[in-house]
């Protein structure tokens, strides 16, 4: 193995009540591409964090060592100064400001305080020659799309003499074309000598482009493999992904599964903004009463979008495709209409779209049906307290009382105020986006007996998780998605992790 | 015993936090009536600061709620000015009667607030920007149909509800030491306040909900009782009795309150701007709910502008001018948040009864026009600076 220039040695990085990093060990050689694998969750970004700074120095335990010292930096710009760059998956130009105003964005070209705008649109179209974009600088951002936005970034690193990029999720939001180019220009960088980071899903990807790759799985190094000399195959990846022992972590239930409740069909959904791109396509998936259905897939594969788009059309621009309910076509329109149906959705992020944090326990939960609680206009806060107290204590929600402040509670407590309140909406269909994302195990098992519960009392559930095990505890049926493609339909006694990665990870034909 | 008394301490600083801003209105009152050697709670005094800022206070409760749905309304004393104007022109040039010069007011207040809201809620410009056009429209509307001129003389029953007494001369004060009409009134309302607290707590007891301590309840309703008790005093020896205007707020504070705690709208508005996606995604129509606030607030700034035209026998092109600052000030000084989701009636109108006392008692002192507007921007800088400085701490608390 040739010199390295980063080491990263027994990486332990805490949050309340969670590790996410366990003695995490990165050796990555100078001038190669290395990726980094693992499921949601395993770690990949907060590992990421830690090394460019966004987590600071002393915030975890561990060395880093780069480029031969051991660097201890304090923030962004310090490990910028030594030449590691991170470009966040979700890219981070001002969408107002120049091409050229954002490659020197903080790191202007002036001369006593003003900006020498010959140097700085000079230096820019430089720069995005080398990332082969033939541009003219002074366009704004918002104007040119994702792909160019993506070599925008790179060319940003290189006005800043970066020796280590890292890249999370860098293709994510490209097509095949965007894609292409982007890693053609990484291999292009590594031959100049920048050693690049790769953090990607898509293992074609990284087969393609990476000499080595080291897999994190819960937040511990599983492996580092080779990737020379061409024995590591996809499957071998997925296996150090996925390989974790599915314990009884989840409670036991015997299904008892009724008459189809919802179905859709040719369901395609649209950008919001960008009305040309594809979000979902050409989606079907049908859910039975009493039935637990999962939908697996990646970050960016258009989970929520389907679930919000099928939601009273909360996410997502021309809609198409036809909706079942009880096998009678409807029509929600709006959030209201699609709750008058019985369709209800939590959302995988709770505290921006599923709870009013400022208010208390008893007003989130009566939130989405306050109806049931008032007469002419009129809310009946008495009955609104004793059905906030009840499902306190049926859901064993840990707050002092139901006028205790939800923004209080912790994480698994502020989903069962999210869950109690869609329970009391009553609907026939309950889909849950990522239920237990930021939840401790111990409540993770209290949300899966309300799951079963629900299950049992004749519900139709669909469930979106990242975590595969979790699909394989609960559900009866997975689908997968990938690019917003319905990829595969999986019975439970079929599904192994193995088989929903190789769905989730599929090309689109 | 320790323990004890530490969770009493705890409580009571928890409630301090709400009350604060009563204890500062106190304050306050108590500050200028030594400073003014008694003048400030004189019987005229006190019903001139309540006619004098009864407009203010009733374009508070509006702006109460706007903000708490996350919104601000800059046009309400233009708005105000252009419907008193209208006012006048309906019962002077077209010798409407006042009755139905009043609700043909009402009706355009109405219908300003449904062209505002209009383009807030279902256009989605921020209200900053639609109240702000609204605020040199409706000035310019004002001027326009009053050809800049002045209109006076407005019939006896219509200055009633700006500057009129309820039953004057029923209890003359040559002959009555008290006017028992306010007597009566205030006796009343302290009946009112205590039976609806005392059953409010019984069936919060019978639901096993009641979580204020025995001896905090009674406190609290002996001193608004006895406040209530003692503004009827004050009013009872002052020489008109009840001002009608005080009747009409009162009943407006009482009617609003209630639709901000107990009704699906309140409810609505307090969760529209707590977490606008969480309440869209609840199922809650929230551009009617936009929409509907701001026809409220033309509403009750038009019933302003009735008042006050009312009160000064005129209807002038300047009137009601800065009227929406302060109306905003009452309101933050009443501890509504600025990212909107928080603030209450009572708190607004406190907030504004605290902006109104300060006003009298520095005339009252002879403090120049010039020192008054900067002693009332520091009060709001300091005020709401408070609020933010207590709420860091409880949250540093937790963590």
């Amino acid at each position: 193995m040739a010199e390295a220039i980063l080491r990263m040695r027994q990486i332990t990085k805490t949050f309340p009540g969670v590790k996410a990093l366990q003695d995490v060990n990165l050796d990555v050689a100078r001038g190669e591409v290395h990726a980094i694998c693992g499921e949601n969750g395993a770690g990949k970004s907060t590992l990421m964090k830690v090394l460019s700074g966004v987590y600071p120095h002393g915030s975890y335990e561990g060395d880093i060592e780069f480029d031969g010292s051991v660097v201890a930096f304090k923030d962004i710009r310090d490990s910028e100064k030594d030449g590691v760059v991170i470009i966040h998956q979700e890219l981070a130009l001002s969408p107002f400001l120049s091409v050229a105003e954002n490659i020197f964005l903080g790191n202007e070209r002036s001369t006593k305080g003003f900006i020498d705008w010959n140097e700085t649109n000079l230096l820019a179209a430089k720069l995005l020659k080398r990332v082969g974009l033939t541009l003219n600088p002074v366009t704004r951002a918002g104007d040119i799309g994702v792909g160019k936005q993506q070599l925008v970034e790179i060319a940003k690193a290189l006005s800043k003499n970066v020796k280590l990029l890292i890249l999370d999720e860098p293709t994510a939001a490209l097509n095949d074309e965007d894609s292409a180019h982007l890693l053609g220009l990484v291999r292009g960088l590594r031959d100049e000598g920048i050693t690049c980071i790769i953090i990607s899903h898509k293992l074609n990807e990284i087969r393609a482009i990476a000499d080595s790759v080291t897999i994190l799985r819960d937040g511990k190094t599983i492996e580092t493999l080779s990737l020379h000399d061409g024995s590591v195959t996809e499957d071998r990846i997925i296996k150090g992904m996925v390989g974790r022992e599915l314990q009884s972590r989840y409670p036991h239930r015997t299904p008892s599964i009724g008459a189809e409740v919802l179905r859709i069909e040719d369901w395609t959904v649209h950008h919001p903004q960008e009305h040309s791109r594809i979000v979902v396509d050409n989606a079907h998936l049908h859910v039975r009463a009493g039935e637990i259905v999962g939908i697996a897939g990646l970050m960016g594969a258009g989970r929520t979008e389907l679930a919000m788009s099928i939601f009273g059309r909360s996410y997502g621009s021309r809609i198409t495709g036809t909706l079942y309910k009880n096998g009678k076509v409807i029509t929600p329109r709006t959030v209201s209409e699609a709750i008058r149906h019985g369709i209800a959705y939590a959302t995988e992020d709770r505290k921006k779209y599923g709870l009013n944090l400022i208010d208390d326990i008893k007003r989130n939960v009566s939130g989405a049906a306050l109806g049931k609680l008032s007469r002419r206009g009129w809310v009946d806060s008495g009955r609104e307290a004793v059905v906030a107290g009840d499902y306190r204590k049926s859901m064993n929600i840990k707050a002092p009382s139901v006028t205790s402040i939800t923004g209080k509670l912790s994480g698994g407590n502020q989903q069962k105020v999210v869950l109690s309140k869609w329970m009391f909406a009553d609907p026939d269909v309950l889909i849950l986006d990522e239920p237990t994302r930021g939840i401790d195990v111990g409540a993770k098992y209290e949300i899966y007996t309300i799951i079963n519960q629900l299950a049992a009392q004749g519900k139709a559930l669909i469930v979106i998780s990242s975590e595969l095990p979790e699909l394989l505890g609960i559900c009866d049926r997975i689908y997968t998605l990938a690019e917003g493609a319905i990829t595969a339909e999986v019975s439970i006694h079929e599904a192994t992790p193995e088989l929903l990665m190789q769905h989730m990870t599929k090309e689109k034909d | 015993m320790a323990s004890t008394l530490s969770t009493a301490g705890r409580f009571l600083a928890s409630r301090l936090r709400q009350i604060g801003i009563f204890v500062a209105l106190l304050v306050i009152v108590t500050l200028f009536q030594v400073l003014t050697g008694g003048s400030l709670l004189q019987p005229d005094n006190v019903s001139n600061i309540i006619v004098q800022n009864s407009y203010i206070l009733l374009l508070a409760i509006g702006m109460v709620m706007i903000i708490v749905a996350g919104h601000i309304d800059l046009s309400v004393g233009s708005v105000a000015a252009f419907v008193g104007a209208m006012s006048g022109i309906m019962v002077q040039d077209w010798s409407m009667p006042w009755w139905l010069a009043f609700l043909a007011s009402l009706a355009i207040g109405a219908l300003v607030g449904a062209w505002q809201g209009f383009w807030v809620a279902y256009v989605g410009i921020p209200a900053f920007i639609v109240t702000l056009a609204g605020m040199l429209v409706f000035r310019g509307l004002t001027q326009i149909v009053l050809e800049n001129q002045r209109i006076t003389g407005f019939p006896e029953e219509y200055r009633q509800l700006g500057g009129g007494f309820l039953f004057p001369g029923l209890f003359p004060p040559e002959t009555n030491i008290l006017d028992w009409t306010t007597v009566g009134l205030g006796i009343l309302a302290v009946a009112l306040l205590v039976i609806s607290q005392l059953r409010g707590r019984a069936s919060r007891a019978k639901l096993n909900l009641e979580d204020e301590p025995k001896a905090w309840f009674f406190t609290k309703l002996v001193f608004i009782a006895g406040i209530i008790l003692g503004l009827t005093y004050l009013l009872a020896g002052s020489r008109s009795g009840t001002p009608i205007v005080l009747v009409v707020l009162g009943i407006l504070i009482v009617a609003y309150s209630a639709v901000m705690s107990n009704s699906v709208f309140g409810r609505h508005i307090y969760a529209r701007g707590g977490n606008l996606q969480a309440a869209q995604l609840s199922g809650i129509n929230t551009k009617k709910i936009d929409f509907y606030l701001f026809v409220n607030m033309g509403v009750l700034a038009a019933l302003a502008g009735l008042i006050f035209t009312g009160r000064l026998n005129s209807a002038g092109p300047g009137a009601g001018n800065l009227f929406e600052l302060d109306a905003i000030a009452a309101a933050f000084i009443g501890g509504a948040a600025v990212t909107g989701g928080v603030g209450t009636v009572i708190g607004a109108i406190t907030g504004g009864l605290i902006m109104g006392v300060l006003n009298n008692g520095m005339s009252l002192l002879g403090v120049g026009i010039d020192y008054q507007q900067f002693i009332k921007g520091m009060v709001l800088l300091l005020a709401v600076g408070f609020d933010v400085f207590n709420k860091r701490r409880a949250s540093n608390a937790l963590k």
